[in-house]
């Protein structure tokens, strides 16, 4: 009595149904009529994008969005081919997945879990989405992730940073190419005692929340781990939007590093604030004041304008790196939309590629056989060189890159250098971290669905 | 029958019939056809109808007949539906003992923030709401966050072992109602027409006709009555020796527990809490939800939440391939032009189609969709004139 | 000590903010009667006049430059702003960089026609209608306004810095006696604050010193009698709701050096300006002066470390904490008058 099951309107669609009046009325026989939730069994297959269309983060959604144009237009066999040209596996014919045409449905998250997953649900139950992607924020993500992982159907994070998503909140349903705060603060820490030296006093300004936290524990932990101080860190509300009465203060602790662990509108709004009054023109303890920003996003730095400027920080990608698939998808993405992609965009991409070439590997499309091809799956050319997706937490390892600030820009999109690419070993941790949930931390049951 | 006068029987009887035929009324497109992207009668969407239904006339009670317009009602809503998965993790994974639990516990937050915020009325009121509803929220999001799982929300998880179930070892609990599982469904399939008729929706009808029904109840009482007077005059009312706060308070706990069944009904269908159900915005969304529908009409508030979660739900979904595949059959340069005009209206603008719709409706229908609605019965049926004063006497526009 | 002087300062400054919406708020409250929730959106359309006249300072024509090349390899293309090619590049680059200051004068004309526009076109027609209907019909404007923006300048905030001259911040603690870097305030919110308080004083002065003002005020108390005494009440008010958008546009327009300027910051403000709006007292011009810089100042002081060790979490809810508190002690708010919007 107790199947569940979600729909298969995937199969009506896609199948010719001849419409001979009534009949066909299926009581919970899903399982035997179906091996997963939303088995394709026409000549398509429907992925869902699940990006944040309204909200702050709309824009960030957008270029996910095209991102995922980009990659269904390249498995159809389209354009240039992009990645797929430099992508290590060669199971993609650009003949679909599995030699279906890929479709695609998309639905707004609007940066809310709730709406999330309502989209989500649509598109598994109304849509008959195979696969669901995108996002642009941990709570989205792990939101999301747990409700793959209830439906059967594979989770292909999106843009997710903190620690939980392939920690704490793990599943066996959800894959995350984007890095993690870990991972940012291991391989910001050397280059930070490298430029600034190992004797320095931190002061940190952090979300009030659970990405600000996770950000947080690790960027002080792996700068104590140097030698840095933390004078102290302080909480500030996601809602605020002038930290003024945060920044003020930061010069009398006697501190002489800022670290702002906020992202989106929050980081514009504090680096903004913090550059405004002067602190990087100060001199404490002998030492020239430092401004850190742990996670950077190029689309949102376009937002603090100059202030970005010799600010030291951490990204997933950049379209100025020089590898092969890097160059390739900067090539592609950019003949088709006449700017180059953010890191949002080129872990989306990635992720839509990953997902089909683990389809095609694993030959067919049922969840539980595509986590297992991409588990512990390495491969190389989607950038960032070369990659582990690991099968204990579903996260992927992969260099990191410090970034900084460029002066001198030659262009809107050109606000970030690169100023070391951190190699995997250096960002490597356990499974069962503390960081990442401990020991309790599991990934359950891979689930096939109906 | 069952204690209504036969209008109000009627009307229930409608919605009786309108709920539970939802998956084929809602369904109204073939598969195939271009159109389906219009079809909402998959389960998840009319979950939240029939949910958010409750919500909105629950909140229409206090607003409605009262008048006080309370800001901060989604804090209901949001302590709800914490009761109610707690009560999962931790007890049992049946929706029932959730519900209630999601019931009390918004019932007890209801006369604690009622029992202050009641000392003032107008918007006096609506701000005390609206303080604490963002409280709740910043709470939650943040300090809370051992409790309320903060911005990732909590969701039922593989270690957690409710006392009164037997998973196996790794096994995620699932919402059932003694054993059957909240997304059990049974497919009908007609043609090109597919049509589920999911367990949990059933549920959640059956919770949102019995809300139904206590509405009209308590529309109709000796109570209900107290409460119009309150809103029209209430000095008047406290000389004649009537003292309006017990009245209010009531009123106000009974829409707090309305939200907190409304809660209680999200977590059981979809196992996932979080703090921004509690925001600002999910407040006004039901203020919009019945105004849109119509301000102190039993049906209003129903409509007005159907109204805009289908556009957040079905409009945002529609993108520009979509687009071109329905336009494909015009010239190429006017389909392109066609597309222009109306891309900003849909997908990610789908926003704007919401405000232009409040505006529209407020301008030109102040009595909301209920309005709009008699409008279009009258201008069809002219001579049952006779009719009208049944429902006009429940369109009283607020205030 | 310093940590205390530091906090008054920002609190005024976050005050000046609070307050300068809140007036234009109360002004259009105190005189039509009409709540009106797309108040938060002038001031965000206030805001984007300054980014649209930068952008129009800036419009360039591209030249093709060999020597350089783009991101996917081909010659570049440069972007040379017109004003360069009238005033000289020294020149213009001046004016960019004044564009802030300089759209005040670009705003304030843009702001009153936006004002009579929705007067005369939307809100006139809400006179008489609940103050729930004007609630709705205002949101809904509210929302179609800040998706018209984003239609035309994207989800993400837009850097509009100020002039060069005023980067960089003014040493309190030196110029007190202090030991310096103690006590430091950006030269910009500093000049936000002045701009405030002499905004302000400028309405209480018009309200108080004009005949104008007097009719206003007399239309504010009694509408009745003043339209019984044959004077155009009316047009009057319609000025009013012009002036009242052109303060909100204002507001707008300096803080975008403060805070990057996006779509949604009207919305972000709009909770919060109600919020002054009611502890001050609805309808009250003091009243809703005084709430702002009294919230302003103890946010500030909510948001010292030393204080959210004892209480975590205090920082989220303070606004709402006072709120609560002072209403449930001042039945009206702050100064508010009997009887308006309790019933």
């Amino acid at each position: 009595m107790s199947k569940s099951n979600f729909t298969r309107r995937g199969l009506l669609k896609t199948s010719a149904v001849t419409g001979a009046g009534l009949a066909l009325p299926t009581i919970f026989t899903a399982q035997s009529a179906h091996a997963y939730t939303n088995e394709p069994t026409g000549s398509t297959v429907t992925l869902g994008f699940n990006v944040p269309q309204t909200g702050p983060y709309a824009d960030e959604g957008a270029d996910e969005l095209r991102a995922y144009q980009l990659a269904v237009e390249h498995l159809n066999g389209g354009g240039d081919g992009g990645m797929m040209n430099t992508f290590s596996s060669k199971a993609l014919q650009g003949n679909g997945i599995l030699g279906k045409k890929v479709e695609f449905v998309t639905g707004d998250t609007q940066t809310k879990s709730d709406a999330a997953r309502a989209s989500a649900k649509s598109m598994i139950e109304k849509d008959g989405a195979i696969m669901i992607t995108g996002g642009s924020s941990s709570g989205v993500a792990v939101a999301v992730q747990a409700l793959c992982q209830e439906a059967g159907v594979i989770f292909m994070a999106g843009l997710t940073h903190s620690n939980d998503t392939t920690g704490k909140d793990r599943k066996a349903n959800g894959f995350r190419h984007f890095f993690n705060s870990y991972m940012s603060g291991a391989a910001l820490a050397p280059v930070l005692a490298g430029a600034y030296g190992k004797d320095r006093k931190a002061y940190h300004l952090t979300a009030d929340y659970n990405w600000g936290y996770t950000t947080e524990e690790a960027v002080k932990a792996s700068t104590e781990a140097m030698g840095w101080e933390t004078v102290a860190a302080v909480k500030t509300p996601l809602t605020q939007t002038d930290f003024s009465s945060y920044i003020a203060p930061v010069l009398q602790s006697g501190a002489d590093t800022l670290v702002l662990n906020h992202y989106g509108g929050n980081m514009v709004n504090s680096l903004t604030n913090a550059v405004q009054f002067g602190l990087r023109d100060k001199q404490v303890n002998g030492k020239d004041f430092q401004i850190i920003v742990p996670l950077y996003s190029r689309l949102m730095a376009k937002g603090a304008g100059a202030n970005v400027k010799g600010i030291f920080g951490s990204t997933n990608w950049h379209w100025s790196l020089t590898d092969e698939g890097s160059k390739a998808f900067v090539k592609s993405f950019g003949t088709k939309y006449g700017f180059p992609p953010s890191q949002a965009a080129h872990t989306t991409y990635v992720q839509t590629l990953l997902y089909a070439d683990a389809c095609e590997r694993a030959g067919s499309f049922a969840p539980c056989a595509v986590a297992e091809a991409l588990e512990d799956y390495e491969f190389d050319g989607l950038g960032n060189g070369k990659t582990l997706y690991r099968g204990a937490d579903h996260q992927c390892f992969k260099d990191v890159l410090v970034v900084k600030g460029k002066e001198n820009p030659s262009s809107e999109f050109d606000l970030l250098e690169i100023v070391e690419v951190t190699p995997v070993e250096q960002v490597m941790y356990q499974p069962d971290h503390p960081q990442m949930g401990g020991a309790e931390a599991s990934l359950g049951t891979c689930n096939n669905g109906a | 029958m069952l204690g209504l006068e036969k209008k109000d029987f009627q009307l229930l009887l409608v919605v009786a019939g309108l709920t539970l035929l939802a998956p084929f009324i809602l369904n109204p497109f073939p598969e195939s056809s271009a159109m389906a992207q219009f079809n909402a009668g998959y389960p998840d969407l009319m979950q939240r109808f029939v949910i958010f239904g409750i919500f909105a006339i629950g909140f229409n009670i206090l607003f409605g007949l009262t008048g006080y317009l309370s800001f901060g009602h989604a804090a209901f809503l949001g302590v709800g539906s914490y009761g109610a998965i707690w009560m999962m993790k931790l007890v049992s994974l049946n929706v029932i003992p959730a519900i209630f639990m999601g019931i009390i516990v918004s019932g007890i937050f209801a006369v604690a923030v009622g029992f202050i915020t009641l000392r003032r009325s107008g918007i006096y009121f609506s701000i005390l709401t609206l303080a604490f509803a963002q409280m709740s929220y910043a709470l939650a999001y943040s300090v809370l966050t051992p409790i309320t799982g903060g911005e990732t929300g909590l969701q039922i998880k593989s270690t957690d072992r409710p006392l009164l179930s037997n998973l196996e070892e790794g096994e995620i609990g699932r919402a059932n109602l003694f054993g059957m599982d909240m997304r059990a469904s049974f497919e009908l399939n007609v043609g090109d027409w597919l049509f589920t008729f999911n367990a949990g929706y059933y549920i959640a009808a059956i919770a949102m006709l019995a809300s139904f029904y206590l509405a009209i109840r308590i529309f109709r009482s000796p109570f209900g009555m107290m409460l119009r007077a309150i809103k029209s005059n209430q000095t008047r009312m406290s000389y004649t020796g009537l003292n309006p706060r017990p009245h209010t308070l009531a009123a106000f706990v009974i829409s707090g527990m309305y939200a907190g069944l409304a809660g209680g009904l999200l977590v059981a269908m979809d196992t996932q809490v979080g703090p921004e159900r509690m925001f600002w915005t999910a407040s006004g969304e039901v203020v919009l939800m019945t105004i849109l529908g119509g301000v102190g009409t039993l049906i209003g508030p129903v409509l007005g939440a159907g109204a805009i979660k289908y556009m957040e739900n079905i409009l945002s979904k529609i993108n520009k391939d979509v687009l071109h595949q329905w336009f494909a059959f015009l010239p190429d340069g006017l389909e392109d032009f066609v597309i222009t005009i109306i891309y900003p209206f849909i997908g990610k603008g789908w926003h704007l189609t919401l405000g232009i719709i409040f505006m529209l409706v407020v301008i030109y229908l102040p009595g909301g969709l209920v309005e709009g609605g008699q409008r279009i019965a009258r201008a069809l049926s002219r001579k049952k004139t006779s009719d009208e004063d049944g429902p006009k006497a429940s369109t009283e526009p607020a205030e | 000590m310093e940590a205390i002087i530091l906090q008054i300062l920002n609190g005024l400054d976050k005050g000046s903010a609070y307050a300068l919406i809140a007036l234009g708020l109360t002004l259009i409250f105190g005189t039509l009667g009409v709540v009106n929730f797309a108040h938060g959106a002038l001031f965000m359309i206030g805001a984007f006049c300054a980014v649209t006249l930068s952008r129009i300072l800036t419009l360039s024509h591209t030249i093709i430059d060999e020597t350089k090349t783009d991101f996917l390899g081909n010659p570049a293309k440069v972007e040379v702003p017109y004003v360069h090619d009238i005033f000289g590049v020294a020149t213009g680059d001046a004016i960019i960089d004044w564009a802030v200051p300089l759209s005040i004068l670009f705003a304030i004309p843009v702001m009153m026609a936006v004002g009579f526009i929705m007067e005369r076109g939307l809100i006139k027609h809400f006179y008489t209608r609940p103050h729930a209907d004007q609630i709705l019909v205002t949101f809904g404007l509210a929302i179609v306004l800040q998706e018209v923006i984003k239609y035309f300048y994207g989800a993400n905030p837009i850097p509009t810095p100020a002039p060069q001259a005023f980067t960089g911040s003014f040493d309190f603690g030196a110029a007190l006696g202090f030991d310096p870097n103690l006590i430091i305030y950006p030269y910009w919110r500093i000049i936000y604050f002045v701009f405030a308080a002499l905004i302000i004083g400028a309405v209480f002065a018009f309200l108080q010193f004009t005949t104008f003002g007097m009719v206003v005020r007399a239309g504010m108390a009694d509408r009745e009698t003043v339209g019984l005494l044959g004077i155009n009440i009316d047009r009057r008010f319609t000025i009013m709701f012009g002036l009242a958008a052109a303060v909100a546009g204002l507001a707008g327009v300096m803080y975008t050096p403060i805070n990057s300027p996006n779509y949604h910051m009207g919305m972000d403000f709009l909770v919060l300006s109600f919020v002054v709006v009611v502890v001050g007292g609805m309808g009250s011009l003091p009243g809703a002066v005084l709430a702002g810089f009294l919230l302003g100042i103890l946010e500030s002081f909510a948001s010292m470390r030393e204080v959210l060790a004892i209480l975590p979490g205090l920082n989220q809810i303070i606004i709402y904490l006072v709120a609560i508190i002072i209403l449930l002690t001042r039945p009206r708010g702050l100064m508010g008058r009997k009887g308006v919007m309790e019933e």
